[in-house]
């Protein structure tokens, strides 16, 4: 094919997939083509450091949909294939294996890469990370063994791994360089919240502290170390501290990026004929601000949002996020953003894991974090979404307690 | 056990059902196009079935958080379900059910 036609998706993963299953279902009539760097067909991640890494969900669910969905859907998937390099002039794709592939619309889901632990050992056997199927398998195998686990990074990702292995009977250490759980994310009261849980449940929880290297015994992680000279002898250790957005290929191509492949509200970058979407994008959301959002939500109403416009929409894009994460029996479901609030009120009893944490800025509703609690979920994400204005006032009103004012989120200090 | 599966198009298919499963799951496993965004989880509404008036008595009614969920469902009715809060048992093989709108990849 030469001429200037198709869609051309870089990454199959949740973004890429959704893209290509949505510019079918909105009439999108040119050939696509989806390019995933792993050998596996598009499957779901969120199972994988939850039901699947505890063995209650079974590899043949996690596909996001049968081999024969992409030949129904004339979706020409190609897998274990990288993209190498943009002819942004000649509007082609080169990959790995030397061939090219000609595109009307290229889109740029990339995704993202675990961060590396820059520290002595870290390449010692035993050391995980967890983003792909093949790294969920391989550290479910080793789990198998293990009976003490230090997970570092207590983010989403390390606290869920955290609560499969406490499930699983191990002896589990999460060690965190801030000095509260999932400090990026959720409100002071859930990291708190949580940190109570986890001890609760048995994991020993340790915050303000950093590993400065690991031990090993012929080859394999033995020991962590931290920086107040205490070591916590592991089989297993995971590393969950973060991820960085995989913006290689745009960078070689000239396109704009800043922590993140920067698109306007249309999801373009500077090349209109290039697109970027999910965890590699960074967009500018109502506010004005720039962000970057790894989560299904926003990789999955990105490429919806995408798919529209490639079929004629104009609309900006523009959404509510919101999140969930499993530990133990608490399902935290987070709506909005309350980085940044200045007061919160608890709606419902933490002590009978069923509540609520309203974040308010500047007098109004930015986010709200429940646990175990989906009509609070559900109301948040109305009101956020319709623009519904509510004040801590309203709140009270309607039976809210505890309300916290003037410390800024970001400052609060755990109480455990 | 089947079920019978109307996709946004109109179009009605006759598909198998692992007992013992959601029936989301089986749905999606046929390559019919369901969103199921969240997973399964109950926290998306984009697995949203209408339940054919004929069977909608035959299911145990929706838990306080699928009905919460529901709320968020696009057109929602009173045959309204989330696919995946419904798990498959003999009692009804050979239920129909619509994919509603939202619901679509």
């Amino acid at each position: 094919m030469t001429g200037r036609e198709g869609l051309v998706i870089v990454g199959a993963g949740q973004a890429g997939f959704q893209l290509a299953a949505s510019a079918r279902s909105s009439g999108y009539r040119q050939p696509i083509t989806l390019i995933g760097g792993e050998q596996d067909a598009p499957y779901q991640r969120p199972p994988l450091s939850k039901a699947y890494l505890l063995g209650r969900s079974a590899r043949e669910g996690l596909a996001l949909q049968p081999a024969r969905y992409f030949e129904d859907h004339a979706i020409d998937l190609r897998l274990g294939m990288q993209a190498v390099a943009i002819d942004r002039a000649g509007a082609r794709l080169h990959l790995q294996d030397g061939s090219s592939v000609a595109y009307a619309a290229l889109v740029l889901a990339t995704g993202a890469d675990n961060r590396a632990l820059p520290v002595p050992g870290a390449d010692l056997r035993g050391i995980h990370s967890l983003r792909t199927l093949r790294e969920a398998d391989a550290l479910k195998d080793e789990l198998e063994t293990a009976r003490r686990v230090v997970i570092v990074g207590g983010g989403f990702i390390g606290l869920e791994i955290a609560a499969v292995a406490t499930r699983l009977g191990k002896q589990v250490t999460v060690v965190e360089a801030q000095s509260r759980l999932m400090e990026r994310a959720v409100t002071p009261e859930i990291s708190a919240f949580f940190s109570r849980e986890h001890r609760e449940q048995g994991a020993t929880i340790r915050l303000s502290a950093s590993v400065t290297c690991f031990e090993g015994q012929e080859g394999a992680v033995s020991a962590v170390r931290l920086d107040d000279g205490s070591t916590l002898p592991c089989d297993v250790a995971v590393v969950g501290i973060g991820v960085t957005p995989n913006t290689q290929l745009a960078v070689s191509a000239g396109l704009h990026t800043r922590n993140g492949i920067l698109v306007d509200p249309q999801l373009r970058t500077n090349d209109p004929s290039i697109h970027a979407i999910g965890d590699c994008a960074a967009f500018e959301g109502g506010d004005g601000q720039i962000r970057r959002i790894e989560s299904i939500q926003n990789a999955v109403d990105q490429a919806k949002h995408l798919a529209a416009t490639l079929c004629g929409s104009q609309r900006p894009y523009e959404a509510v996020p919101w999140f969930w994460t499993e530990q133990y029996e608490c399902r935290l479901q987070m709506a909005g953003l309350t980085s940044g609030a200045d007061t919160t009120v608890i709606h419902g009893n933490p002590e009978e894991r069923s509540f609520s944490v309203f974040a308010f800025r500047n007098g109004q509703l930015i986010g709200v974090d429940s646990v175990n609690r989906q009509r609070d979920h559900v109301r948040a994400r109305k009101m956020l979404a319709s623009g519904q204005a509510m004040t801590p006032e309203d709140l009270a009103s309607d039976g809210g307690a505890s309300r916290n004012t003037g410390v800024p989120v970001s400052a609060g200090a755990e109480r455990v | 056990m089947q079920i019978k599966v109307t996709d946004h198009n109109g179009i009605e298919h006759d598909i198998d059902a692992p007992v013992g499963g959601k029936i989301m799951e089986a749905i999606r496993q046929a390559g019919l196009p369901v969103a199921a965004q969240c997973g399964g989880c109950c926290s998306c509404a984009t697995c949203h079935v209408y339940v054919h008036e004929a069977w909608l008595g035959q299911l145990p009614p929706p838990e306080e958080e699928e009905a919460e969920m529901l709320e968020l469902a696009e057109d929602c009715r009173e045959a309204s379900r989330l696919s995946c809060q419904l798990t498959a048992v003999e009692e009804i093989d050979g239920i129909r059910v619509t994919l509603a709108p939202g619901s679509q990849l």
